[in-house]
């Protein structure tokens, strides 16, 4: 058993390697070229305020910017040189109609108003330790689609909990803004062997919920939240679960 | 299912409420007084520009400019703040021997200091010292002694800088710490998980990364006598690829 498990690992790890894009081999695509209007602006060696500046870029001269890391643009100079601009020296730049480059920041506004959450969360469930992550869409600013998957650790049973649901945010604007959520789910249940080796089992939920986002700084916030759970069971009675948790998150 | 039928009804209550917040930034409704108000201040602002306008003598059209304003298109800037690979190490399992371990990761970069993490990686113990010395004794069966664990970690770069190969070669490197939260499922149980660890980066070009990483995965277990913390360490390298 042991042995089989290996050679899905390696299978696993080489397939992926197969359906891993060769980076650095793309089709040549069509690049951004932004002038430079400031008097100089600064190259680094990498995506970070620590790494040296090893070129500069003069006024009237323009570069192709090739993609982005966090707030690092990685550009190509008229004369074929490569550096790292940082998101600020390019807002200097302009595009060839002479209009300013302009991009989505990770400031407060964008707090307000983004596509994607993701986040860390970690909890109580039920009297259990839960871990989880989550993943969120936003249909509008007050309205985001989540999707939450985690493990509860607790001394009697483990298990893991998946939800899928609706979150509304009441003051997206404000810097502490809260929130309602509502939606479905599944839970996985291992209760721990004392004497009999117990079965899994396995329920859909539904559940509803509030909390809280605040927002830390850059692309960061934080969330806690308390959760209703009921669980669909097969008796007569559906059990209910109480879910507290508190997570660091992203937005982009 | 009278449960069924609550969360529907919410779900709906839940829509309608998101919906009317996003049309109020749109459009006035009939209740808000302030804007009946602002509309007739408008329509009279509307009715004195007209006048002044008639007032002034249309200019002169001396050239009929033909130049059309050049459109650009602005082409997407690719992001490239995904990290994932896989590594090989040693882990040391407290109270067993170190043994090998391989595990994979996956990484999104969010700002040029913080960046979180979900790892996962497995490992199969060797025994301790106890079923050593005694000869035929087993504490675990062959599929218990498997080290199997994830984690979900936040991390931060620090110390970033260059290395150097020979006259003509700088790599980019930095140093990280992590800290994160996850399960590990060993001698028969899962377990929560704290890990903690740093590790060195270095990328040889802008889209692979070279990674030596410690970290020490913290669970409390009751399995070898006393309910204690054990401290399981780990050492690493790995190779990762941006996307």
């Amino acid at each position: 058993m042991p042995r089989r498990s290996t050679t899905n690992w390696l299978r696993l790890l080489a397939l992926l390697l197969c359906v891993a894009p060769l980076p650095g081999r793309a089709a040549p695509r069509e690049l951004l070229q932004l002038f430079v209007t400031a008097p100089y602006i600064e190259l680094h060696t990498g995506p970070g305020r620590g790494y040296p500046v090893a070129q500069v870029v003069a006024r009237g001269e323009s570069v192709d910017v090739l993609y982005r890391r966090t707030e690092w643009f990685k550009v190509r100079t008229e004369r074929g040189v490569e550096g790292w601009a940082s998101e600020k020296s390019l807002e200097t730049t302009t595009l060839a109609d002479g209009s300013p480059f302009r991009f989505d920041h990770g400031d407060r506004r964008g707090f307000q108003s983004h596509r994607w959450e993701g986040g860390i969360f970690a909890g109580d469930y039920a009297g259990a330790t839960l871990v989880e992550g989550f993943w969120a869409r936003s249909i509008t600013d007050n309205l985001k689609l989540e999707l939450h998957a985690g493990q509860f650790l607790g001394n009697l049973s483990n298990g893991y909990v998946a939800d899928l649901g609706l979150n509304h945010v009441f003051m997206p604007e404000w810097r502490l803004s809260p929130f309602v959520t509502l939606g479905t789910g599944f839970e996985r249940t291992e209760p721990k062997a004392t004497l009999v080796t117990p079965l899994n089992q396995n329920y859909q939920t539904a559940y509803a919920g509030a909390g809280a986002r605040f927002y830390l700084t850059r692309r960061f916030f934080l969330r806690a939240e308390y959760r209703h759970h009921t669980v669909f069971t097969k008796s007569d009675a559906n059990e209910v679960k109480q879910e507290w948790k508190i997570g660091f998150a992203f937005f982009y | 299912m009278e449960n069924r039928i609550r969360v529907l009804l919410l779900a709906s209550v839940m829509l309608l409420t998101s919906g009317c917040a996003t049309l109020h930034k749109h459009m006035h409704w009939p209740w808000h007084r302030h804007a009946k108000a602002q509309t007739a201040q408008d329509a009279d602002a509307a009715a004195d520009a007209a006048a002044a306008a008639a007032d002034a003598a249309p200019p002169p059209v001396v050239i009929e400019p033909q130049v059309e304003r050049r459109k650009i298109k602005v082409p997407k800037i690719k992001a490239k703040n995904v990290e994932l690979g896989a590594y090989f190490g040693e882990l040391s399992a407290e109270s067993y021997t170190a043994a090998p371990v391989v595990g994979v990761v996956f990484d999104y970069h969010v700002t040029e200091d913080f960046f979180f993490e979900a790892a996962a990686g497995r490992s199969k113990t060797g025994q301790t010292s106890f079923e050593t010395l005694g000869g035929n004794v087993q504490l675990l069966t062959d599929d218990e002694r498997r080290f199997t664990y994830y984690n979900l970690s936040l991390g931060y770069n620090f110390l970033p800088g260059e290395v150097f190969l020979g006259r003509n070669l700088a790599m980019t490197s930095g140093f990280y710490l992590l800290g994160g939260i996850g399960g590990t499922k060993f001698e028969g149980d899962q377990k929560f998980t704290v890990n903690f660890g740093a590790g060195f980066r270095v990328l040889p070009t802008d889209w692979l990364t070279i990674r030596i990483e410690a970290q020490d995965h913290v669970f409390k277990s009751d399995f070898l006598g006393t309910d204690r913390l054990r401290n399981n360490l780990a050492a690493h390298i790995g190779a990762t690829v941006f996307f």
